[in-house]
């Protein structure tokens, strides 16, 4: 009796693990089945035409990297600098509590309301315009708390001995952060890096108002510009589109283009990662 | 207690050094000279607080927040705790040698020039010398001429510990302080090491923490038996170990508690 | 003495950099709390919280009652709790304890990757996918409805519970289960009877901030829910929440207006039920540590 129970519980865990996991596959196996006949040399490089009924999705492919570019120039000094300040200098008192307790609320801000946030602050406020910049910094401000988390991680696995090392050497605290612990914290830092600003070039949310347009027939020429972006591009395609049926191969094209390239970065940080501990456990 | 000889020449004074952390008083009120190219040694039981003294030497709980500290340290007649003084160069002019061997994961060349690179002076020919009399000064030129660009992590364990010496003397400290430098060795690399420091001894004041009884008698001038955070006796090593004053030096050394 | 002012240099640079979170934080709630705060000029706050009807551009009276926004987030969160939890916390169960660490190290990525997707890529799944399905095989005209929502924000909250809840289990201390064994118990009933409740604060804790996620989701309840404005009877209706309806009128709302603050009133109503949840899952996760 007792053995039996003990099979069926176990066996049901095993199957909702599997559900979970086969939620994945579910969306990996349609946008494949459905979408790689789109993909074409054509839809990955041409420019939309005729009201995006028609050719392809290059502005939106390029505007995702600018945007992602800017998100990157932006939260990852910021974001390795609050690491380094959590895990170097910081003393356990009131504000380093004050500072945790804030990247931890940070984590759980909808991510509309950083979309406000880029309206009130970057768009109108700094008078960046609906733009790569204030899409790019509205993102930053998105992704901020997830890198310094990571990074904070990967600082933590930096011994001890190599700080002290260098600090008996006669080296400043500067000097043995820079030298002895960023640089062997780099890889985890980098994961963590790759994996936030995926996310971050998957959001739809907080550009909505920050500069994403649905038809440009040029490249943006400044970070002043509005631009197109990939998940901007789907949910246009698959909700506001005057001839949303019709243009459900291109959305579909434009969903597999986009999550290959999200679940790329992902793989690559995880081949960074398992290399990372690999190197460490020696 | 009183020392036998006149040591006014002393290059290092610790008086009435305390230290505490949080509410932990783990130096009550530590004082003894330093007499200048010799190896003192400290020993006692774990917890006696003669690492915590050893680190107090060059200002190492600096990093640690709750680490309180008052007395003073004179190097040379000046205060190493002295707020006009720059901490990071007391650490050059006393270096520091660790329990564990501690190479940076950088090449063999690079760990020994580490200090002088960051001191931002020396660079090219003059560097290829200071590695390479280092390196002979560590005894570890001959094993590692060949292979400089090799990962310092690469080397054994006895290796390592000598390239950590030959990184320290790099800088052309005054003092180097040894925190059990040998315990995380098998006994032939630390033998080499024992013999390094004896060798050492010519150029630099030597301060060496050591669970190791019989070491302390191979190499040490002087040795301080520490109990509890107090000095209990300082006296040169044959003394100490042939006719111990006090009755928890004796025990210890004969092995009765530790 | 110029290495050590690059170094009290670089000190105030971190400093400035971990002060950046709070200030953030602090601008973001003032900046809801400026715009926002100008609505009730004009608009009752009771009425703005209580009111069902929605109509900010109504030819006579515009109204502002985000009533029937609050049961919709509160609907589909409720929903996608339902079908979440079990799930994930069955999941996190087998990966900590149950599952060979091969297993483990293939699953762990998968559920990684599972966060990363896109939510307008699950969006248009349930447009294209679930909707469909939900309407043949209710006999509905169509699919965008509270169901299909609550199913696909099941599916967002499931790394979050997984991943926390996994890392509470884990935390259970060795000797805990060991005590088990000892008494005779199997697996089974060491992990119903002692690790899961010894776990219980951490998997409360994973519930709330799935719930987190799920309340402040966007553009998957935007896309699938069909955006309705009345007020919900059941889980085949159409619903709009909170965060769908700012993403859909902020774009056209004319700046400076009462219905322009409006929208910056709701998203003060949902950054604070955001910092609720998370003030609820660190007090429920401190309760009890190891």
């Amino acid at each position: 009796m007792r053995k039996a129970k003990q099979w069926i519980g176990i066996n049901l865990m095993l199957v909702f693990t599997l559900i979970v996991a086969a939620f994945l596959g579910i969306v990996v196996y349609d946008l494949l089945y459905k979408g790689s006949s789109v993909i074409s040399f054509e839809f990955v490089f041409d420019f939309p035409r005729n009201g995006n009924t028609e050719g392809g999705i290059w502005p939106a492919t390029v505007g995702t990297a600018l945007v992602t570019l800017i998100t990157a120039l932006f939260s990852i000094p910021l974001g390795v600098g609050a690491a380094v300040y959590l895990n170097e200098y910081a003393k356990e008192n009131w504000m380093t509590q004050l500072i945790r307790a804030s990247i931890r609320n940070l984590a759980g801000v909808p991510s509309i309301i950083y979309g406000l946030f880029g309206v009130a602050i970057f768009v109108n406020g700094l008078g960046f315009g609906a733009s790569v910049l204030a899409a790019g910094m509205t993102l930053g401000l998105l992704t901020l708390p997830y890198i310094i988390t990571t990074s904070e991680e990967a600082l933590k696995t930096v011994p001890d001995s190599y700080r002290e090392g260098a600090l008996a050497l006669g080296a400043t605290k500067w000097q043995a952060i820079r030298t002895n612990v960023l640089p062997n914290a780099v890889p985890g830092i980098l994961t963590g890096a790759i994996l936030g600003l995926s996310r971050a070039a998957g959001e739809t949310a907080p550009i909505l108002f920050t500069g994403a347009l649905y038809y440009l027939r040029y490249l943006p020429q400044s970070v002043f510009d509005p631009f197109m972006v990939l998940p901007y591009h789907l949910y246009i395609l698959s909700t506001q589109h005057h001839a949303m049926e019709e243009v459900r191969p291109l959305a579909y094209g434009t969903a597999l283009v986009l999550i290959s390239l999200i679940l790329l970065l992902n793989i690559s940080a995880f081949i960074l990662r398992y290399r990372f501990r690999k190197a460490q456990m020696r | 207690m009183s020392m036998s000889e006149n040591l006014d020449a002393a290059k290092l004074k610790v008086r009435d050094l305390r230290l505490s952390f949080g509410d932990k008083e783990v130096l009550k009120g530590i004082s003894m000279d330093i007499p200048e190219k010799e190896i003192v040694a400290l020993i006692g039981p774990s917890g006696c607080g003669k690492s915590t003294l050893l680190r107090a030497i060059n200002r190492m709980h600096d990093l640690v927040p709750i680490a309180r500290v008052s007395g003073e340290i004179f190097l040379d007649g000046k205060n190493i705790y002295d707020k006009e003084l720059d901490v990071v160069d007391i650490r050059r002019r006393i270096g520091m040698v660790f329990q564990k061997p501690n190479p940076f994961p950088k090449s063999i060349a690079e760990n020994v020039a580490y200090g002088l690179k960051i001191a931002g002076g020396t660079s090219g020919k003059n560097l290829q010398d200071v590695i390479k009399t280092s390196l002979e000064g560590a005894a570890l030129w001959d094993e590692v001429k060949d292979s400089l660009d090799k990962s310092g992590l690469a080397l054994s364990g006895g290796q390592q510990q000598r390239l950590c010496i030959a990184r320290a003397i790099a800088v052309k400290p005054e003092i180097i302080l040894m925190d059990e430098p040998t315990s995380a060795l098998d006994p032939i690399s630390a033998n080499k090491v024992e013999k390094l420091m004896l060798e050492l001894k010519k150029d630099y004041t030597i301060i060496v923490v050591t669970h190791n009884m019989q070491q302390a008698q191979r190499v040490a001038d002087r040795t301080a038996f520490m109990y509890l955070g107090e000095v209990i006796e300082y006296r040169p090593t044959r003394e100490l170990f042939e006719s111990p004053i006090h009755d928890l030096t004796k025990n210890y050394i004969s092995g009765d508690f530790g | 003495m110029n290495r050590n002012r690059t170094d009290r240099l670089f000190s105030y640079l971190f400093l400035g950099a971990g002060m950046l979170s709070v200030l953030i934080l602090l601008g973001i709630f003032l900046m809801l709390l400026i715009n926002g705060i100008r609505t009730f000029a004009e608009i009752n706050p009771l009425e703005f919280l209580f009111g069902s009807t929605w109509n900010p551009s109504a030819y006579e009276k515009a109204s502002y009652g985000i009533g029937s926004m609050l049961v919709s987030t509160l609907m589909v969160t409720l929903g996608a709790m339902i079908i979440a939890v079990p799930l994930g916390i069955g999941s996190a169960a087998y990966l900590s304890e149950i599952a060979p660490a091969r297993v483990r190290e293939i699953l762990k990525p998968i559920l990684e990757m599972l966060a990363g997707i896109p939510s307008v890529v699950i969006g248009f799944l349930g447009i294209v996918l679930l909707g469909p399905a939900i309407a043949s095989t209710f006999g509905l005209n169509n699919g965008l409805n509270a169901l299909n929502g609550s199913i696909l924000l099941a599916v967002m909250a499931l790394p979050t519970i997984v991943s926390v809840a996994e890392d509470a289990i884990r935390a259970v201390p060795n000797s805990f289960k060991e005590a088990s064994y000892a008494l005779g118990a199997n697996r089974w009933i060491t992990l119903t009877r002692v690790t899961l409740p010894a776990s219980f604060s951490g998997i409360i804790a994973a519930m709330v901030l799935g719930m987190g996620r799920a309340i402040g989701e966007t553009m998957t309840v935007l896309m699938v829910t069909g955006n309705n404005l009345s007020m919900p009877n059941s889980y085949f209706d159409s619903i709009r929440t909170l965060t769908a309806t700012i993403a859909i009128e902020l774009g056209e709302v004319a700046y400076g207006t009462t219905h322009y603050f409006s929208l910056f009133a709701v998203g003060a109503v949902l950054f604070t039920i955001s910092l609720l949840v998370n003030i609820v899952a660190e007090w429920v996760a401190s309760k009890f540590r190891y």
